[in-house]
């Protein structure tokens, strides 16, 4: 079955008074419906960009997007705005009207699409509920602090019954604290009313702690995608091993002199587990077994799709063949595997 | 000193209220033709919803020819327009044509420039929601850029007023033409003086009255 998204051979070219630039090449993504989906990627990489055709607040120069089947680039004028109106979009700076009420900046898209003034209120009142803001109705967008202003973006968002919710880096300007209250409440609107999410971040963290699904950006280019915890484990691409790193040491803020010269060498290996396989003493039988020794340089637990994931860095003996039965026998017992080299962890 | 007598005071106050006259409807109709430019310069600048070149190049001369002629020159040089308008080229009514051509796209400027302070970022959303151009000009740009509309207004109020007094020198009426008569021609310094702290005064309420509303009706403030 084809996904609510179908982006298929996209590509989007600036042109700039000296050069073109191609933000965007040979695009091709699918996101079912009810999906958490985050495209991730550093700055520059192309997926403010990305989301923009999603919407068709950017034309794309090649390719097509459809949504539940009907290609934008074949919808007049009035037909887009419409299918926009099914589409909702929040942001990094909130983008609210500055001078209108949170009551009436949630009204807003309603008043857009002809609803009632009476009628929108009343939906804006509950949106406010949902949001956990009633109390704010009246209150100015400057009187709020960032989370509240972005609750009040979701909740505008929300009016209109869209299918799809684009977020644009829409936790970048907040703090690790409210940035988790935000993304708790858009998990919640996934599953409470089945809207499709797509999350545009930087932040590997974010993809973690609610995507069900990653696609990374760089360059300009999708260079791996799937599901956030097979990225996780078995990262194929050198900027999904970058993009891992940096969500650690973001989340743990660990510095890197941690990161010793040990690690630079072959016998390091990185294991990935899961909760189940946690009720082994995986490590400590492989020494038994083995008779030898393994040096554990680093060892953390992170949340990846809600559920706790260990990850370990080991150093083995240096005997190669002893190296490779030892990573045998862990993968035996389903421990993701993968040489520790390309991790950055050398800085 | 028979010089304050009933029929210069009857005088003076028939200035004010040709100078209010003037200035009022003048800038009416200043942003009955302004106010449409203003917004047509700034949807079709390339950073605008609507880019267009051609039409903003056009729009963009005459605001600038018409800016760049010194008013008196202009009110000189609408003389037969302003007959064929009202049917005399003399008195505050008269005034008024020369006036609103002078003040409309010194008004325009001052719109585009409020409108393009408008947060991209709103525009952005608005046009996420398929808000359609009319309804981002009505209900985006002109809603969260009205602190700066009405504060350009204020000014725009006291140009024109300036310009009315100007108008004097070519028998516009109002207090204006009461100082260059009396101070000018005359040289009766007390009537001119008069007319002048009269002037400074109407520019002092109008200001006053426009930062009063621009304030009030600014929420970005906590």
């Amino acid at each position: 079955m084809a996904g609510i998204i179908e982006v298929k051979s996209l590509t989007k070219v600036f042109t700039t008074k000296d050069a073109e630039v191609e933000a965007l090449q040979d695009i091709n993504l699918s996101i079912d419906a009810g999906d958490i989906y985050g495209i991730i990627g550093m700055s520059g990489a192309g997926k403010s960009t990305l989301v923009r055709c999603l919407n068709f607040l950017e034309r794309p120069t090649e390719g097509t997007v459809e949504i539940e089947g009907k290609d934008l680039s074949k919808m007049s004028e009035k037909e887009l705005r419409k299918q926009r109106s099914e589409i909702a979009m929040i942001f990094q700076h909130f983008n609210l009207l500055m001078q209108k009420s949170v009551l009436d900046n949630i009204c807003f898209p309603l008043v857009i699409s002809g609803v009632k003034k009476k009628d929108a209120r009343k939906r804006a009142k509950e949106l406010l509920e949902i949001v956990g803001l009633s109390d704010k109705a009246k209150a100015y967008p400057a009187q709020l602090s960032g989370g509240q202003k972005q609750r009040v973006a979701i909740a505008r968002a929300l009016a209109g019954n869209p299918k799809i919710l684009l977020c644009d880096e829409a936790t970048s300007a907040l703090d690790p604290q409210t940035t988790q209250s935000i993304l708790a409440l858009l998990k919640e609107i996934n599953e409470k009313y089945g809207i499709t999410i797509v999350i545009i971040t930087h932040e590997m963290a974010v993809v973690r702690e609610i995507c069900s699904h990653v696609a990374i950006i760089s360059n300009g280019h999708l260079v791996e995608h799937g599901r956030v915890f097979d990225i996780f484990s078995h990262p194929k691409t050198q900027a999904a091993k970058e993009l891992i790193v940096k969500g650690r040491d973001d989340a743990a803020s660990n510095p890197k002199e941690h990161q010793t010269d040990i690690m630079k060498t072959k016998s390091c290996i990185r294991i990935v587990f899961s909760v189940n396989s946690s009720f082994e003493p995986v490590i400590a039988n492989m020494v038994l077994e083995f008779g030898q020794p393994v040096n554990i340089l680093k060892a953390d637990t992170m949340n990846v799709e809600g559920i706790a994931r260990g990850e370990m860095v080991l150093q083995l003996p240096e005997d190669e063949e002893v190296q490779n039965r030892m990573k045998d026998y862990l993968k035996n017992r389903g421990l993701a595997v993968e040489e520790a080299e390309g991790y950055g962890y050398v800085g | 000193m028979d010089m304050w007598d009933s029929k210069v005071v009857l005088m003076i106050l028939e200035g004010v209220k040709g100078t209010l006259y003037m200035t009022l409807t003048s800038t009416f109709f200043g942003y009955v033709l302004g106010l449409p430019m203003g917004i047509i310069l700034a949807i079709t600048d390339k950073n605008g919803i609507k880019p267009n070149k051609i039409i903003y190049k056009i729009l963009d001369v005459i605001v600038n020819i018409v800016r760049s002629v010194p008013f008196l020159i202009l009110l000189i040089l609408l003389i037969p327009f302003t007959r064929f308008i009202v049917g005399k080229s003399y008195g505050s009514t008269a005034t008024i044509v020369p006036l609103t051509i002078a003040a409309a796209p010194f008004i325009a400027r001052m719109i585009e420039s409020s409108l393009n302070e408008v947060d991209k970022g709103v525009i952005e959303a608005a046009q996420s929601m398929g808000a359609g151009t009319f309804t981002i000009i009505w209900k985006v740009l002109l809603v969260e850029a009205r602190t700066s509309l009405i504060a350009g207004a204020t000014i725009a109020t006291g140009t024109i007023l300036g310009y009315s007094a100007m108008s004097g020198t070519v028998g516009g009426g109002g207090l204006g033409d009461i100082a260059v008569r009396y101070g000018y021609y005359r040289y009766e310094q007390g009537i001119m003086i008069v007319t002048v702290v009269l002037l400074i005064l109407l520019v002092q309420i109008f200001q006053t009255i426009g930062t009063k509303v621009a304030n009030v009706l600014d929420k970005r403030k906590v």
